[in-house]
């Protein structure tokens, strides 16, 4: 009995020591490690990971502790590692989430932790607009842009109509609002699928086609897309209703989707050949550790690496000075792989476009290659919800 | 009036593709009483089979061949080696031994394949879209799974109705005590069974892997509509399966293409777009609901005295 309450007296001890003490800067990372969708947080794991071997794993000096959790693709199981991570790990800073989703549900115990976040993917306009906080920034995009972007494109094109279709969940909602904020011609249907048990799109590609429109619009992340992209080839329709899409092609799914992807433009804020310095060195680096290429998803968690690095060099390590912490950071002063860009007054990213095709390689491999530029200094819709100044 | 029958057509697909898995499903359930959650694990490995060996000897036919015997065999393994031991045991013991099976096989699968999924890719003269009547154009690989199951329930039926196996079977179902004591070997019936549902299984995922992908926990979603299809049809009997696997397929696919166009004459646009998907993945568990309300031993049961 008396050996259960030393017990219980070291345990509180060890709960006791303040985080800030420690001489490591840690940090979390949430993303998807497990299932299908594992490639996607594997390729951020691996991308952030990179970044800190570029940086001899310390920041300001200090070394630095990466405590990886998988949210398993749920928004309930991603809320109860981000509060974990918060309450029993004490982290500095929080970084990842591709799903919208699961970071809406995560949200709230960062910010009222005040833990610094530091988004790798997912951009939800209420995050960007009315839940915008000092502590939150992003090194994505916020879910309207890119599809605001391929709308941009399909105008370009001289596209008169249009049938979208999506995922019924936070991000595809957003999607779908992003392309009809700039697309010019006619929507002649949208249709929301079961987000993510429905993989079967034979009932909304058979409107699609009976809808006349000149063309479909779509986002699918991960093996969503390859499953989208197998059955509207298999529909035939490849060829007739060209396809236009946003984060439904990228370096994880191009090796399912093969030809099938060849011809499908997708738009993006980085692509692997953007011609900066700072890209040249991780997609060479990445490639050789790694022997593959890095996805968009790697390439905006290794930017936000690089982002909390700046911020803890900024403060010379001392992560208690959280407002000096986000000052640093609102300058965006660091080598983003994207080339530079400004954050606006919501802390997300006000930056270029790319159009991007996949093309294959000398090698017989395909590839992502920039065509053109769609759109440059796009800010997203929301920043004028957002009350931050 | 060409955009419904388009429609009927993929609802028809979709059945009888639910009623491949459901078949092995209700066999096993039906006439072994083996609650057999695994069962989606075995779909699974029939798509990472025929995706494999399709790669291995670069014809998807051949490819799909092999995968369909790997997949009886690993059905008669499992048997052999795990399940048989479980049958005395209560219902609760089956649930547990097979969902270990499934985290067991997604592990395996995670090793032996790693965790991105593989691609099966199929012949270009499938890949072609046929047009049926004048207007209408269907997907050949859609028409093929058509073709494949109808085919493979006539088989079944013709197995399970007209040959001594397939009385053996339905006596199983029936009542499995007295045919063990009239001397026939219910244990190689049970294995014999058990592979036959395994094939049918792997059959079901290795035709879904071209059209989805071949990925870790693929059966898992998949498997509950084909619970749901046996409750609705009456375990252990085929014809309610084959009715019920029909049903279900239409009530989903209709359901998703006409409910967000009639709620949008009740409700806002933005509403209707928002509640569509959600209702019509609910028309099947409240078809469900009311059969099992209505008549609990399912609509078709299989004769029991």
């Amino acid at each position: 009995m008396r050996s259960a309450y030393w017990l219980a007296g070291a345990a509180m001890l060890a709960l006791a020591q303040p985080a800030a003490a420690g001489d490591t800067i840690k940090i979390g990372f949430v993303s998807t490690f497990s299932g299908p969708t594992a490639v996607i947080g594997n390729d951020m794991r691996n991308s952030f990971e990179l970044a800190l071997d570029h940086m001899g794993r310390k920041m300001a000096g200090k070394p630095v502790e990466v405590i990886y959790e998988d949210d398993t693709f749920k928004p309930d199981v991603g809320k109860q590692k981000t509060q974990k991570l918060i309450e029993s790990d004490h982290v500095d800073f929080i970084a990842g989430y591709i799903w919208s989703n699961v970071l809406l549900a995560s949200l709230k115990p960062i910010v009222d932790s005040k833990t610094m976040l530091v988004i790798a993917n997912a951009g939800p306009s209420q995050v960007a607009g009315e839940l915008c906080s000092p502590y939150v920034f992003s090194t994505s995009w916020q879910n309207d842009q890119t599809p605001a972007a391929v709308g941009e494109y399909m105008n370009q094109k001289n596209v008169k109509s249009a049938f979208l279709i999506g995922p019924n969940y936070a991000a595809g909602k957003d999607m779908l609002a992003g392309v009809k904020s700039t697309f010019k011609g006619e929507i002649k249907g949208e249709e929301y699928t079961v987000w993510p048990s429905q993989l079967d799109f034979s009932a909304e590609l058979s409107k699609a086609r009976a809808s006349g429109a000149e063309s479909i619009f779509v986002f699918y992340p991960g093996a969503a897309g390859v499953q989208f992209l197998n059955q509207y080839t298999q529909a035939g329709l490849k060829g007739k209703m060209p396809l236009y899409t946003a984060f439904t092609i990228d370096e994880t799914t191009l090796p399912l989707q093969k030809d099938n992807a060849i011809g499908v433009p997708g738009a993006q804020q980085w692509v692997n050949d953007l011609p900066n310095d700072a890209n040249k060195k991780f997609v060479s680096d990445f490639r050789a550790k790694y022997k593959h290429g890095p996805s968009f998803y790697g390439a905006q968690s290794y930017d936000a690496a690089q982002l909390i690095n700046s911020a803890v060099v900024a403060v010379k390590g001392d992560t208690s000075k959280k407002e000096e912490m986000r000052k640093a950071m609102e300058k965006a002063d660091f080598k983003s792989v994207r080339g530079s860009f400004k954050f606006g007054n919501n802390h997300f990213p006000i930056q270029n476009f790319y159009l991007q095709d996949v093309v294959k390689g000398a090698d017989g491999q395909l590839g992502l290659k920039t065509v053109a530029t769609i759109v440059k200094d796009s800010q997203d819709r929301f920043h004028d919800k957002c009350p931050m100044k | 009036m060409l955009l419904l029958v388009e429609q009927l057509l993929n609802g028809l697909q979709f059945g009888l593709l639910l009623f491949l898995l459901a078949a092995g499903l209700t066999l096993v359930f039906g006439i072994m009483d083996f609650v057999n959650l695994a069962h989606g694990s075995l779909y699974m490995m029939g798509a990472y089979f025929a995706s494999t060996f399709a790669a291995w000897t670069g014809s998807f036919i051949i490819g799909v061949a092999l995968a369909l015997g790997a997949t009886l065999l690993l059905g008669i393994v499992l048997e052999f080696v795990a399940l048989r031991h479980l049958y005395g045991r209560d219902h609760l013991d089956h649930v547990l031994a097979t969902f270990g099976l499934i985290l067991f096989f997604n592990d395996a699968v995670r090793l032996i394949w790693g965790p991105a999924g593989l691609a099966l890719p199929l012949p270009t003269w499938l890949t072609v879209p046929v047009q049926i009547v004048p207007g209408l154009f269907y997907p050949s690989y859609r028409l093929a799974i058509i073709v494949v199951s109808l085919f493979v329930a006539a088989m079944l039926y013709l197995v399970v109705m007209r040959t001594r196996i397939g009385m053996l079977i339905r006596a199983g179902a029936s009542n499995r005590e007295m045919i063990g004591a009239l001397g026939i070997n219910i244990k190689l019936l049970f294995t014999l069974v058990f592979g036959l549902g395994a094939a049918l299984a792997g059959l079901a995922g290795l035709m879904q892997a071209p059209i989805l992908t071949v990925q870790i926990g693929m059966g898992e979603n998949i498997l509950i509509l084909a619970f749901v299809i046996i409750v609705i049809g009456g375990i252990g009997s085929i014809r309610g399966a084959f009715l019920a696997a029909i049903f279900v397929g239409m009530i989903d696919t209709l359901g998703r293409a006409y409910a967000p166009d009639l709620l949008r004459h009740i409700l806002s646009p933005a509403a209707a777009s928002t509640a569509a998907p959600a209702l019509s993945s609910m028309l099947i568990y409240l078809l469900m609901a009311i059969v099992l309300v209505v008549r609990p031993e399912g609509l078709f049961p299989a004769s029991k005295r």
